[in-house]
């Protein structure tokens, strides 16, 4: 297993925002959560990266991740979260590159200390995500979709076994998406990697994810494709006939 | 922008011995350069009073005015980083306030030991200053527990507003020592000798390798919190490392010159101009800078109305928000 939770729960301010989550990602895995706003996916992925108190058991390849230091922690996990904003200028280049913070071994003064390995993750992060053509170029230059394809950069630089993607389609246009999603799909077939991601979109959700939970107000409601995925289950999560809505917006393609 | 190459750093260090050559043969008097350099170098007769001015007061002047700036600027730069705030600074921090208000509770109550190798003024600012530091990092922790951004420069406006009535109430009940406190709260340079550039320097060599080893951190941490925790960075350990440093060096520097505004939160931003914002070259160019700009602040201070002095503070403000329009305006419209 490359993740194991247990008895995941969180509180925020008095008010419980997860309460007993299990969840297990095995090798090759890809696994999506969904639910409505407010269920608590994206707390669910920040447990994992420490960046909540929570409750509960998280191993990590059979490692509770609160005995992990950051570093450590950073080698095994990756974290696109949503959008940042920028606020100076620094390349792309140097914002995917920091991605190796956590492997790079630190030198009293790093003034352009290059490490030959690193240069080539990073730039093959790089080329991955079409960004190549745009590493002098100055972050807050960037479009939304490439900036989240940066943040995708980075992560993939930082060579985790765990890929955490909150709402991985941010802000991409079509190709992009499906040219980032295939990226992705290809990326976990290697041994000792897995992916974790929150979707909206529960069409690219049903046809990448291989493993998919149903989150709702704090509880895990549904888990494996067949329940998620099952009509009245998601009626039930989402207070609408889902499936109706999804078939209505494809009627008119067709 | 300019990439730190070699030529670069020529020219800052050329600007940087022209600049301090000029502020030791200039002043109330004015000394030739040779006779300056001559004096300086030991060629000169020891009881000559030209080499009795320049030994003995330009020169430790003029360094104690290049390490405050130098290490405001360097204190500027990295709470900008650290906080991901362009406006962030040691006194947005509320340290430099901090230890504005123990240097002046020492002057008011004319506290004068000398028994330490300090005087009671550095010693009472050092002192605030780093309190105060574990003060507000105490009560963030409480309100949160992971020391963010908004927190910490929330709880500087909050103790900055306190310290600075504290200091007014103070002002008003010291009638005789009201001259001293006034004029040290726009900053000087004057009468400053070695064992003051000592300190300067020995906490400005502290605290820039702590800070400049941390150059990946920061710039982690400006690009964003969340970012640097999910690379891997010890987000609070450095972040109190880095608050550590600063409030120590803010409270050296006070201590000696007074507070001298804007110099911290300018200079940042035109190194940020002229070299982008990696820290692995803004914090080397911030210090010197920093260095250049406070020395020929310090000149224009004690030549422009002869032979009186104007508060150094006074000078870094006017030019500060100036060159802060000019850069503002330049850089929008591009």
């Amino acid at each position: 297993m490359i993740l194991e939770a247990k008895d995941i729960s969180v509180s925020l301010g008095g008010a419980s925002i997860l309460r007993g989550i299990d969840l297990d990602v095995g090798d090759n895995q890809w696994l999506v959560i969904i639910g409505p706003n407010g269920a608590g996916k994206t707390t669910l992925l920040n447990c994992i990266v420490k960046g909540v108190t929570y409750t509960g058991l998280i191993k990590l390849s059979g490692a509770d991740i609160k005995t992990l230091k950051p570093r450590e922690l950073a080698r095994r996990v990756g974290f696109l979260a949503q959008m940042k904003f920028m606020d100076y200028s620094f390349t792309v280049e140097e914002i995917v590159r920091l991605g190796r913070y956590a492997h790079e071994k630190r030198g009293i003064f790093e003034f352009g200390a290059q490490n030959t390995e690193s240069q080539a993750t990073v730039d093959d992060a790089l080329r991955l995500t079409g960004l190549t053509h745009l590493k002098n170029s100055s972050a807050l230059t960037l479009s939304g979709g490439e900036l989240q394809r940066m943040f995708l950069a980075q992560v993939l630089a930082q060579a985790p076994n765990l890929l955490l993607l909150d709402e991985l389609s941010n802000h991409l246009d079509l190709i992009y998406q499906k040219r980032i999603f295939s990226l992705v799909r290809e990326w976990v077939r290697s041994p000792g990697r897995a992916v974790i991601s929150v979707s909206h979109d529960l069409g690219v959700a049903k046809y990448y994810a291989d493993d998919a939970i149903l989150l709702n107000r704090g509880e895990l409601i549904a888990r494996g494709m067949g329940d998620v995925f099952d009509a009245k289950t998601l009626s039930l999560a989402y207070g609408m006939d889902v499936r109706a809505w999804i078939k209505k917006l494809y009627e008119t393609w067709v | 922008m300019l990439k730190a190459n070699s030529k670069f750093v020529t020219l800052i260090a050329l600007a940087f011995m022209f600049v301090f050559l000029l502020c030791v043969c200039t002043g109330s008097v004015y000394i030739h350069p040779s006779k300056a350099l001559g004096a300086l170098f030991g060629f000169q007769k020891p009881g000559d009073s030209m080499t009795n001015i320049i030994k003995n007061v330009r020169v430790p002047r003029v360094i104690c005015a290049a390490l405050i700036g130098a290490s405001l600027s360097l204190c500027g730069a990295s709470m900008q980083g650290m906080l991901k705030n362009p406006l962030a600074d040691g006194s947005t921090m509320g340290v430099s306030s901090a230890a504005s208000l123990g240097a002046v509770l020492a002057i008011a109550l004319g506290i004068n030991t000398n028994a330490i190798v300090f005087n009671a003024t550095t010693v009472l600012a050092v002192v605030f200053a780093f309190v105060y530091m574990l003060i507000i990092i105490g009560i963030t922790y409480r309100l949160d527990q992971f020391l963010s951004t908004n927190t910490i420069i929330l709880m500087g406006i909050v103790f900055s507003t306190f310290a600075n009535s504290m200091i007014t109430l103070i002002i008003a009940f010291a009638d005789r020592q009201i001259a001293a406190v006034t004029f040290w709260l726009m900053g000087s340079m004057q009468g400053r000798d070695y064992g003051d550039a000592m300190l300067l320097a020995c906490a400005l060599i502290g605290a820039s390798v702590y800070i400049l080893s941390h150059s990946r951190e920061l710039n982690a941490f400006a690009i964003g919190e969340d970012n640097a925790r999910h690379i891997g960075v010890d987000v609070k350990r450095i972040r109190l490392g880095l608050m550590i440093s600063v409030s120590i060096l803010m409270g050296v520097c006070v201590s000696v010159g007074g507070s001298i505004g804007f110099v911290g939160l300018m200079i940042p931003h035109i190194a940020r101009i002229l070299t982008g914002s990696n820290h692995h070259t803004l914090l080397p160019v911030s210090l010197a800078l920093g260095a250049i700009f406070l020395m020929i602040a310090d000149l224009l201070c004690r030549v422009i109305i002869i032979p009186l002095e104007m508060p150094i503070g006074v000078i870094t403000s006017i030019a500060g928000s100036i060159m802060f329009v000019y850069i503002f305006v330049k850089f929008r419209k591009a």
